[in-house]
């Protein structure tokens, strides 16, 4: 198999595994920030990306990166969905707390 | 091959602790613009893998484009962002635990993760020689080929986000006077034609 860039793919996965914890952790400290949840998402994301691209360039395979790009629209679409939300919250409420945000409890 | 090795330990000790910074940063001004770079040093790693079209796509739509908008709407939103702060160290405890978690999740995958032998016989489309064919060429052999279906699909995603975005963010605004076409040019009260014989006046 190749190695990508030199270290091979276990420092890419490495990399993109931290990433994600940190989406995740992103995404439980600041619940109250929504801006900074959306930013966590894609980090996520882009964490899915590198592994995308690792193994891509592990395999020698061009799919990997297709569905990189792929994974970087959606990741543009979500977040411009996510920020009009945003948008329509602040105007309704005049604030971006999402701390209480219980209008759509059953 | 040592050189890149450095540049690989550059680029990822930049994204992971800019990644670090986006969450933990005071200023969500100042978390996009760690995201920024956090973007552009995973750019570098793709570019070390030998992805450059994915890298520049990451660079200009993300860097460029995504974040740009997200820095708009908390500048022009002139929300109360001090009253979003403080919740960091309440929650701090249960963010780590489930950051370890996952961390202790992906290893334990990664610890027990071969690619079998049959890996390379089921690939999609092999990387060509990079002295034969570039990143981007190659990319959009497959792309435009094997995979318009799927591309023609994200743009058709793209397009729905861009509907739906403008319906969300677009009101009628009653507080402001602006232009209408047809009210201004025909009356409320309308039009009557007459006919006049020539020579007779009104």
């Amino acid at each position: 198999m190749h190695d990508p860039g030199g270290v091979g793919i276990e420092g890419y996965l490495t990399v993109s595994a931290i990433l994600l914890a940190i989406g995740a952790v992103g995404i439980i400290v600041n619940r109250r920030n929504v801006i900074i949840v959306l930013m966590s998402i894609e980090l996520m994301l882009l964490a899915a990306s590198i592994n995308f691209v690792a193994f891509s360039a592990h395999l020698q395979d061009m799919v990997g990166q297709i569905f990189a790009v792929f994974v970087l629209t959606i990741t543009a679409a979500e977040a411009a969905i996510g920020v009009a939300i945003l948008v329509c919250f602040y105007r309704k409420h005049g604030s971006i707390s999402v701390e209480n945000v219980n209008a759509m409890k059953g | 091959m040592t050189l890149s090795i450095i540049t690989f330990y550059v680029f990822a000790s930049v994204a992971v602790a800019s990644g670090l910074l986006v969450v933990l940063a005071r200023d969500p001004v100042h978390s996009v613009a760690w995201m920024i770079l956090t973007f552009f040093s995973s750019a570098g790693l793709m570019v070390l893998m030998g992805a450059e079209f994915v890298a520049m796509v990451l660079i200009i739509v993300h860097g460029g484009a995504v974040l740009v908008l997200m820095l708009f709407v908390i500048v022009m939103l002139d929300a109360d962002l001090a009253e979003l702060k403080g919740s960091l160290a309440e929650n701090l405890p249960l963010g780590a635990l489930i950051g370890f978690v996952l961390i202790v999740e992906l290893g334990l995958v990664a610890a027990n993760w071969a690619v079998p032998e049959s890996a390379r016989a089921a690939r999609g489309a092999e990387t060509p020689l990079i002295t034969d064919t570039a990143n981007t060429t190659a990319l959009g052999l497959i792309l435009y080929d094997d995979y318009i279906l799927a591309f023609q699909l994200a743009g058709l995603i793209l397009l729905v986000a861009l509907v739906g975005v403008i319906v969300l963010t677009l009101r009628q605004r009653q507080d402001i006077k602006k232009q209408g076409g047809n009210g201004q040019t025909y009356p409320a009260r309308g039009i009557d034609l007459k006919d006049f014989k020539p020579g007779q006046g009104v």
